[in-house]
């Protein structure tokens, strides 16, 4: 195909532009969408179809260590769905943790053309890099692991704020990551120290003498006094127990006015008795965030059926393995993290499963704005990302949903709105809110989620179509950097994505301070821990903003 | 960096030989040879010392020199026409060119395998049943109050592993080093790792698994055999003493090797062994970790694992990855004289595969690329020389705790590396297969 051609007659649905279901033409010019191109320049013609910018997963686990043991884990998981090689494609295997080419591929033949990592150590920062660069078509990035980096904890614990940030920017540059990550604050450090955990925000997290509650506030600055394009990405405390919700809000409260995003937050929305029988929170949590333009959310949907819990809160994979003593994985990750890895299965009778799915769906329908509840499951926690196109069906059409509220367990249905049939159906540009612009806006991503000139030409074309989730099944085109890559479900062309990282700029003194404790504590010497340039391959760094650009993200 | 004969140093550098991959080496290289390698152990030296650039040929085609490039013509051709290809070895080579050889495999419908089919492939079959609590090294350098070996001699195999990683350094949590760890050995026979313990646990050889499961037993307060001394060697007392260290520890670790993986019971061995580190679980901190050998073996799981889903054992032949250790491992293609052309890759099956597998390599088409003449470059149809991993060529290696460490070349080989010639073999076949363009192989 040539650099340059024209979509016309396409139904645009480009929320970022206000373009809400127009006929327009889109230009496309060197992997760029541009105002114009030639009037001979070859035209799609798409008439009658939806076009939407390609989608975007601002969480899910696709690569790297914990990722990785988890398809070494689960033969099982790929051996009946394997994905064949074509002349242009490479072999896989998928399952809910899919081989590196198939993850690539799969979300591809989605319309999904961007990933994040959601959670990653520095340490294995190599790792994933590797992993990414062999996974093709998209453009992708990771989020760094640092609430539970014991010598942040030192530097916390000893008062020394600046320098604190100025590690965490060494760190952002060491391993080349998008975003901080926190994952239950503390409890690596507590679960290292004979299994146990902390509970509330105040609690001592072993030997440091500091509280989870400092660790959100520390690096929820952080993230905000570096002008990171997205700020702290927090999965709170005490996932997945009765009475959570409340942990939920006080974590949002602690950073009140700052910008900050929670993620799969469907299950740190449970009301009921401490650790008992959990009950939907759904209300209080969609309250406080509607409330709170400065804090933005993904849901973490469940959806019935396999999965994998994989997760750097390790004592949450102990937890899920104690329900049914399966076989389990964790890793002890050197001063900075860990991990468990749990297979699961999700069942429609189970009332837990069954509230957990149904309280995903109370978020979505009770979110004033959309652009602050993005889509995800957690991929794949609560589901393989597979899923979405059912997900979306279940957002849009009303009557599809109510057949599903009263086919799965009927007593975790009574805990919920979902009897009480809610009436609200997403329109497809909601749909293009909460799948793409929505998180091209919160990863601060200028150039993904919007078809406006500058933009880089990851389209999705989709066929109209009454089910929704065959209509999200099935594109019938999917560019990426402006190259047709498939068409009717077919490859037309391979091609390598870029990675997607900040190096946002610190002080060099601050290695002084931190070689000494890479020295004492470190298996690894601190001259061969930072990635080098060989790793990246096709990348793009993303700049970090000012004051005034994160002042306006709290206004949405 | 010189290519003078003037002397000069690569500092934190690392050593490839085992799975420690220590990456804290200064190594004084003068007149393309390591003259010194400080902090490197007695077998890092040895390895350092050895790997010179000698005056070989590029390659050998049955028998006879030839450059690389002649040499990728033959290899791609043999490659291209065979029905159901091998590819095997990988542990002594770059996850760059790992990358490169199972993408050769996926685009000729290969059976891929690495060397981890004869040393801990046991342990990954058995992960698969029961998983594992496992750890980076630098917890147990920082946490570790109580370190078990099993089935493994360190002291000999892994020279470092007691200084630099698990029993003597001072760690965060263990601000005495040795004096706060208590180190337990337990082996079929007295090794000099004995030497290094508090307590030396020797069981009847055979019964490993016995001895395991025994402890499983007792640390959920079960009933054992009463003649598990007579069964195994090790007494009542004996057994009920580790049981209360283990659940009594602050931070416990188990490492094991062959000694579990290789003798009767195999994954069984391995899999009694995992699952007594997850029930320790259920009293305190506990976890597990085989003591990988080659210095690459860690990253070949890695990567057959990222992009076939499965760690060895590999079969592209229908165009996907199937996995079926017994079936697709290397040894049961070649013993059962099924594969019918094999490319092997910076290891020596011709030195240690049972002889009916060697046998078959040497009437088969073989390929191979190594440093070093070794035994499968005398049986091989075509031999490259390449350059030497971590002293020759940079890229990335995983320690045996799945640490990704970078290389930093000492100096340059004429040879290419194996990512280079792998690579080029691919372009070769791509073209006799004359694959459509935009192909991501």
């Amino acid at each position: 195909m040539s650099s340059s051609f024209r979509i016309v007659n396409g139904r645009v649905y480009d929320p970022l532009n206000d373009i809400d279901g127009r006929v327009q033409d889109i230009c496309v010019q060197d992997g760029k969408i541009v105002e114009d191109v030639p009037q001979d320049a070859p035209r799609i013609d798409v008439d009658g179809l939806v076009v939407m910018p390609g989608g975007v997963d601002m969480h899910s686990h696709i690569a790297g260590g914990k990722v990785n043991l988890s398809r070494k884990l689960q033969p099982e998981d790929h051996r009946f769905d394997y994905h064949p090689r074509t002349p242009i494609t490479r072999s896989g295997t998928g399952g809910t943790s899919p081989s590196t080419f198939a993850t690539g591929y799969r979300y591809s033949l989605l319309g999904y053309t961007t990933v994040m990592e959601a959670a990653i150590p520095p340490l294995a920062a190599r790792h994933v890099l590797e992993e990414l660069n062999d996974t093709p078509i998209l453009d992708k990035g990771y989020f760094m692991l640092l609430s539970d980096n014991l010598m942040l904890f030192k530097l916390l614990k000893e008062g020394r704020r600046e320098e604190f940030i100025q590690a965490v920017a060494w760190w952002f540059n060491a391993g080349r990551a998008y975003a901080p990550k926190l994952v239950n604050p503390g409890c690596g450090q507590t679960w290292k120290h004979r299994n146990k955990q902390v509970v509330n925000l105040d609690d001592n997290i072993d030997h440091f003498g500091i509280s989870p509650r400092m660790v959100i506030e520390a690096l929820v600055g952080a993230a905000n006094d570096l002008g990171l394009p997205h700020p702290a990405h927090i999965h709170c405390n005490n996932l997945g127990i009765a009475g959570n919700y409340e942990t939920t809000l006080d974590t949002m409260r602690t950073v009140s006015g700052q910008r900050v995003h929670i993620t799969h937050i469907q299950f740190h929305s449970y009301r009921g008795k401490w650790g008992g029988k959990p009950l939907s929170a759904a209300v209080d949590i969609s309250d406080y965030i509607n409330a709170h333009p400065e804090v933005t959310a993904d849901v973490g949907q469940v959806m019935f059926g396999d999965a994998t819990g994989m997760t750097a809160d390790a004592p949450l994979a102990w937890m899920l393995r104690n329900i049914n003593k399966r076989k389990w994985v964790n890793c002890d990750v050197e001063n900075e993290s860990g991990c468990g890895v749990v297979p699961f299965i999700y069942d429609p009778d189970n009332y837990v499963h069954a509230l957990q799915w149904g309280i995903g769906l109370e978020l979505f329908l009770l979110a004033d704005d959309p652009w602050r509840m993005v889509l995800s499951t957690d991929h794949p926690n609560g589901g393989s990302f597979l899923n979405y196109p059912r997900l979306i069906r279940l957002l849009m059409d009303r009557d599809f949903r109510n057949e599903e509220v009263r086919s799965v367990n009927q007593k975790a249905m009574e805990k919920t709105l979902l009897l009480d049939d809610l009436e609200r159906e997403y329109t497809l540009q909601e749909i293009a809110i909460i799948t793409r612009a929505g998180p091209a806006k919160l990863l601060g991503l200028k150039e993904k989620g919007h078809l406006g000139p500058g933009a880089d030409a990851d389209i999705t074309v989709y066929v109209e179509n009454e089910n929704k989730e065959e209509m999200f099944a099935t594109p019938r085109y999917v560019f990426k950097d402006g190259r047709l890559i498939i068409e009717d479900g077919d490859f037309i062309n391979d091609h390598e994505g870029k990675i997607i990282y900040v190096a946002p700029d610190y002080d060099p003194a601050i290695e002084k301070v931190l070689r000494p404790f890479f020295e004492d504590y470190y298996t690894i010497e601190f001259d061969n821990y930072a990635v080098a340039d060989q790793y990246l391959h096709r990348h793009q760094v993303i700049p970090t903003i000012d004051k005034e650009g994160i002042h306006a993200y709290s206004k949405v | 960096m010189s290519t003078e004969t003037s002397s000069y140093v690569v500092e934190n550098a690392t050593c490839t030989f085992c799975g420690c991959v220590c990456d804290d080496m200064a190594l004084t290289v003068e007149d393309n040879r390591i003259t010194k390698a400080k902090n490197a152990c007695v077998l890092g030296k040895a390895w350092f010392a050895e790997h010179t650039v000698e005056d070989r040929p590029f390659a050998l085609i049955e028998g006879k020199e030839a450059s690389t490039e002649e040499a990728v013509e033959a290899a791609a051709q043999i490659l291209a026409k065979a029905r159901f290809p091998l590819v095997y070895g990988l542990s002594d080579t770059t996850c760059e060119a790992q990358r490169q050889a199972v993408s050769i495999a996926d685009l000729i419908g290969a059976n891929i395998d690495t060397t981890t089919s004869v040393c801990h492939g046991p342990t990954g079959m058995a992960f698969q049943g029961i998983g594992e609590s496992t750890m980076t090294l630098g917890e147990v350098k920082n946490r570790a109050d109580l370190v078990i070996y099993w089935g493994g001699n360190p002291a000999e195999s892994h020279p470092r592993h007691f200084t630099k990683y698990a029993l003597t350094p001072k760690g965060m949590f263990i601000p005495n080093g040795r004096k706060d760890r208590t180190m337990v050995l337990v082996d079929v026979r007295r090794t000099p790792s004995a030497r290094a313990a508090d307590i030396f646990i020797q069981v009847k050889p055979g019964t490993d698994f016995e001895v395991l499961w025994a402890l499983r037993a007792l640390v959920r307060g079960g009933a054992v055999d009463p003649n598990i001394e007579e069964i195994t060697g090790v007494s009542m007392a004996t057994l009920e003493d580790l049981v209360e260290r283990m659940k009594n520890c602050r931070y416990g670790v188990i490492f094991f090797g062959m000694g579990l993986t290789m003798t009767r019971g195999r994954h069984f061995n391995a899999g009694a062994l995992l699952a007594l580190g997850t029930d320790l679980n259920e009293y305190t901190h506990f976890v597990v970790k085989p003591t990988r050998g080659h210095g690459n073996v860690t990253g070949g799981d890695n990567v057959v694992t990222w992009q076939t889903g499965y760690p060895m054992a590999v079969n592209f032949s229908r165009g996907y990855p199937r996995f079926n250790p017994g079936e697709f491992t290397a040894v049961d293609l070649l013993a059962g004289n099924e594969a019918d052309a094999a490319l092997i890759i910076a290891s020596d099956p011709g030195a240690n595969f049972p002889q009916a597998a060697i046998d078959h390599l040497r009437r088969i088409p073989t390929i191979v690329l190594d440093p070093k003449p070794t035994p499968t470059t005398e049986l091989a149809r075509v031999a490259f020389t390449t350059a030497t991993y971590g002293i020759n060529t940079g890229g990335t290696v995983y320690r045996m705790d799945d640490v990704p460490i970078t290389l930093r070349p000492a100096f340059p080989s004429p040879y290419p590396t194996d990512e280079e010639v792998l690579k080029a073999i691919k372009l070769r076949i791509r073209e006799l297969l004359e694959l459509p363009e935009g192909a991501v192989f």
